[in-house]
């Protein structure tokens, strides 16, 4: 019985959980028994909340039983929690040692609409240290290992969450992305991952990496259980002055729309930029696959082009580290987390602690950050930089002038294996090749699995599809990935052999 | 380096050119600080005031306070300036442990005030207009209290206290042009400047503008150049000059100091300087290596401000009267000499007694109140005049009860320190104090037939023309009625008793 509910997509299990078939607390308690038996291999979560995930289950079966109708669409249902996400009743680390175990004294507020909405927290997930890279390989509590292939990488910085997702150790889970966190690890691990509109999820309580790029999302095995979860985690806060004030699109009218599978008089333009060179064969004839899918679907291909996307990497690394190291300064002992005592003066210690509680990639993005913001060098790198955010932007008009959603592989290769590029930057930094430009633009894209690459493992691993739309146009990207998701069933992840 | 002998006042003046330019940061009183919900009220216990935001814990997102976009743009439409259409806030990056974020949220080249001008008057009716290059606003940092050690700083303290209750108050920093040609009258005119800009920023009611709580702070930016050269020379910024008299004698001491140091042929070290009110000299502090790098960058968790034309518009309506024009208009009202004026202003009565005026006191009485009686009780409590727990609206009920002769003026004084005293109002005060004056007619005449019967030969004395002899059965009745008989209305009655 608890791996059947494991199985089970969140709207299945919300059905049965709302219909008093299978109680919440069983529920959850099928999920923390999956983690237990194979989180040891994957290492998902940072922090498993088995009490508090119990009791918040408890309190949805009571209010069930006494008639009162379910707080949300998911009530009851588990979810794993991106570990750069305050919560108040759970460490919050960020991946980081030097936030090792820090308990917010407040909720974010994606956390708590998550708790209003009567959804289980199971836990925290792993993720590369403040949500810098590409692999979780640099979160500071150990790398989290691909469900399909535990030799690989889940991607990241989510790694964690879309790890858990595939392992089956939570339907639903939240990511944040800042130049593709969600889609990349979704697209290595065969999930739906989603990155809203810059504002259209709280950043409140999201722990910052690149604050103007930065954006929370849902992630699941469906798009349509994204759909609910972003529907739930959506909409205007007060407490984020980036947020959007305006009604979260439609996304779940726009599934079940889509669902139906007709997609004329649809324009799906393919970015001429993305999926040429540096695109590994696998991935690219997965996506001429797709492409060809969608156009069976009724809709329209069209060729776009966005000249200035090649200079998004660039820029990406020059406004990511600069808030990054802005950001991050907060981080001197003084407060809250780690301290490392023995030091004389406040800076001694500030440095010291810094030193210890920072990793490599992190140092070395602030170092970058630091370089790029300083005088004589501003305008040179930070304000060219925003220059080239402003023409991907004007790109991105264009293109939307000329289709209703662009569409490109989600990352250029498959997922890689554990150590591969961990010494290269560069070559890491290219994972987010084809994701980067949406969030430097603040636009709306997802991930939906699109097949297995063959040449890759025997096996074969799992590739993302990813949908790009304009600002605030969330119900057309789901109603495109929710139409190609029903035309074309994606195999199952692996069963991860305990 | 060694102290330079100071140059003399008169010589540095006579070689030298001051350049001088003056930065005050004024505290808005807002409820709630700059980006946060939490209370700005002063003197709370240490880190009670705090929350997330201005904590700023992991995660944790500022909002921008209305009131203080507001009160930032009064201050600079006061100030004559230009209210920037859209404006960013910046983030100033440097490391203190003062500072939650460690990056201040301020403003950089975008501040939503800038290109004004304020008209100062001197003592000898000489107007000055002082350039303002800007006016911008910011957040406070925390307050740092250094323990051990022999210098309350922070190098060679055992260790520090940290409170946060002022991290994120809101701030307006004012900045002035360079102001040109002072000559021997730059500390005048330093010191001339704040206390305008004071008085204006206190007409606005956005700021309690208090230099000994810091509510208002000031540095003094200056150099020297050779007389007429037009050259600029290295300039220092002291700070930690917190009264009006200090401003003057900073300004004093650093061209005195600076005109040493560059006649011993050495250079201006452009640093921090921190003034010291005991000496009333300044010394190096923080040393600003090649003009520090806060590696500044448009704050991207705020948006941008674009304040409407009908927005400003509708703040420049609300503007008061301002202080030159009212203090020029109540000159005149209550005919006062400059100096007169200038006793007031300097007293800090001049509100108290217009709003006493204006609940129905005649000016006359209204100053006389305030400048010598209750001046002489803030004297005794050592509170600043306004600080006197009374209000205008008692102080003028006191002297209606005068006018109406309820009360005679030392019985007014019992009920005005019953006030101060927190027993009531006025008419409570004397009801309670039992402090009415005798107006029963036939009981003063009885009083006053048994002292003169008392006293037969202080009668035979008034009755052969020695009236002052009077006073003393006026005495003898004002002591039976225990003071609460009106003296005159006495000494008319023994007059009359005694014909």
């Amino acid at each position: 019985m608890s791996s059947e509910l494991t199985r089970l997509t969140a709207v299945e299990l919300a059905e049965k959980i709302h219909s008093r078939e299978v109680s919440a607390v069983e529920v959850a308690r099928a999920h923390l028994d999956r983690i237990a038996e194979v989180d040891g291999q994957v290492h998902a979560f940072l922090h498993v909340a088995e009490d508090a995930a119990l009791a918040s289950a408890t309190l949805v079966d009571e209010s069930l039983a006494v008639g009162t109708p379910p707080a949300s669409p998911l009530a009851g249902v588990p979810l794993a929690l991106k570990d750069v996400f305050t919560t108040i009743d759970m460490p919050t680390t960020a991946g980081s040692k030097i936030l090792e175990g820090w308990r917010p004294p407040y909720d974010a507020t994606v956390a708590a609409r998550l708790r209003a909405a009567g959804i289980t927290i199971l836990g925290k997930t792993n993720m590369d240290e403040f949500a810098m890279g590409s692999s979780t390989e640099h979160s500071a509590y150990g790398t989290t290992h691909n469900p399909w292939d535990l030799a690989r990488v889940p991607g990241g910085s989510g790694g964690g969450s879309a790890a858990a997702l595939a392992a089956y150790e939570a339907p639903l889970a939240i990511g944040t992305d800042t130049g593709g966190s969600i889609r990349q690890p979704a697209a290595f691990t065969g999930t739906v991952g989603v990155k809203p509109t810059y504002g259209g999820v709280s950043r409140y309580g999201l722990i910052a990496c690149a604050s103007s790029l930065d954006q929370g999302g849902p992630c699941a095995r469906t798009v349509l259980d994204a759909a609910l979860l972003h529907e739930v985690i959506g909409g205007y806060d007060p407490l984020d002055s980036t947020s959007i004030d305006a009604p979260v699109p439609s996304v779940v009218a726009a599934v079940r729309e889509g669902a139906r599978g007709d997609l004329s008089g649809l324009r799906v333009g393919i970015v001429r930029e993305l999926g040429g060179e540096g695109y590994q064969p696998g991935v690219r004839a997965s996506f001429e696959q797709a492409t060809a899918q969608l156009e069976k679907l009724g809709a329209e291909l069209v060729e776009v082009s966005c000249p200035h996307f090649e200079y998004g990497l660039a820029a990406y690394y020059l406004i990511l580290p600069s808030e990054v190291s802005s950001n991050l300064a907060r981080f001197d002992a003084m407060r809250y987390g780690l301290r490392v005592p023995g030091a004389g003066s406040a800076e001694e210690v500030m440095a010291a602690t810094r030193e210890a509680g920072f990793g490599a990639e992190v140092k070395r993005r602030i170092i970058l950050g630091t370089y790029a913001l300083s005088s004589g060098y501003y305008d040179a790198y930070y304000g060219q930089a925003q220059k080239v955010r402003t023409l991907i932007s004007r790109d991105f008009a264009a293109a939307f002038s000329q289709a209703d959603v662009l569409v490109s592989p989600a990352t250029p290769t498959t997922a890689f294996p554990i150590g591969d590029k961990i010494d290269d930057p560069l070559a890491m930094y290219l994972n987010d090749l084809a994701t980067i430009p949406t969030n430097l633009a603040g636009t709306a894209a997802l991930s939906v699995p699109s097949g297995l690459a063959a040449d890759d493992s025997v096996v074969g691993l799992p590739v993302g599809l990813q949908i790009m739309a304009p600002a605030l146009g969330e119900a057309v990207m789901y109603r495109v990935a929710a139409a190609y998701e029903a035309s074309r069933p994606f195999p199952s992840a692996p069963e991860v052999s305990p | 380096m060694t102290t330079p002998v100071l140059v003399a006042y008169d010589e540095v003046v006579e070689r030298f050119d001051p350049m001088l330019g003056l930065e005050v940061h004024v505290e808005l009183n807002t409820h709630t600080k700059m980006f946060c919900g939490c209370p700005t009220a002063f003197g709370g216990e240490p880190n009670t005031q705090v929350c997330p935001t201005c904590l700023g814990l992991p995660g944790s997102l500022p909002v921008v306070n209305r009131t203080a976009v507001e009160s930032a743009m009064r201050i600079g439409l006061a100030l004559n300036c230009e209210i920037a259409p859209w404006c960013r806030f910046a983030r100033k990056n440097y490391f203190y442990p003062d500072m939650p974020k460690n990056f201040q949220t301020s403003q950089y080249d975008e501040p939503i005030a800038f290109d004004g001008y304020l008209d100062v008057t001197l003592d000898d009716g000489t107007v000055v207009r002082v350039g303002i290059e800007r006016a911008h606003m910011e957040e406070d940092t925390g307050k740092s209290l250094h323990v051990g050690g022999a210098t309350g700083r922070i190098h060679g303290a055992e260790y520090s206290l940290l409170d946060y209750n002022r991290a994120g108050v809101p701030l307006i920093e004012i900045v002035t042009k360079m102001i040109p040609d002072t000559g021997a009258r730059a500390p005048e005119v330093a010191r001339a400047y704040v206390t305008a800009l004071r008085d204006l920023v206190k007409s606005l009611g956005v700021s309690d503008v208090r230099m000994d709580q810091g509510s208002m702070r000031c540095d003094v930016n200056l150099s020297l150049a050779p007389k007429g050269s037009g050259a600029l020379g290295t300039r220092t910024e002291t700070k930690n000059v917190n009264s009006l008299r200090s401003v003057e004698r900073a300004v004093r001491y650093e061209m005195t100091r600076q005109a040493a140091v560059l006649d011993a042929g050495e250079a201006i070290v452009q640093e921090t300087r921190h003034f010291e009110e005991q000496s009333g000299t300044t010394r190096a502090g923080r040393r600003k290596e090649t003009s520090e790098d806060y590696r500044y960058f448009p704050e991207p968790d705020l948006v941008p401000i674009a304040p409407s034309r009908e927005w400003v518009d509708e703040l420049r309506a609300t503007l008061p009267e301002r202080p030159w024009v009212r203090r020029a208009r109540l000159q005149q009202e209550w005919s006062l000499t400059d100096e007169e004026l200038r006793d007031l202003v300097n007293a800090g009565a001049l509100e108290l007694i217009e709003a006493t005026v204006a609940a129905g006191a005649p000016a006359g009485e209204a100053r006389s109140w305030w400048v010598s009686y209750l001046a002489q009780q803030a004297n005794v409590r050592e509170v600043p005049l306004e600080e006197l727990p009374i209000t205008p609206g008692a102080v003028a009920r006191v002297i209606a009860l005068v006018a109406s002769g309820q009360l005679t003026t030392a019985l007014a004084r019992q009920a005005v320190d019953g006030v101060l005293a927190g027993e009531g109002t006025p008419d409570q005060v004397v009801a309670a104090r039992g402090l009415a004056v005798v107006s029963d007619e036939g009981e003063l005449v009885a009083a006053v037939d048994a002292a003169l019967a008392a006293q037969p030969d202080v009668v035979e004395k008034i009755r052969g023309g020695k009236v002052a002899a009077a006073g003393a059965i006026v005495g003898a009745v004002m002591k039976a009625t225990r003071g609460k008989a009106d003296a005159k209305r006495v000494r008319e009655l023994v007059l009359e008793r005694c014909s």
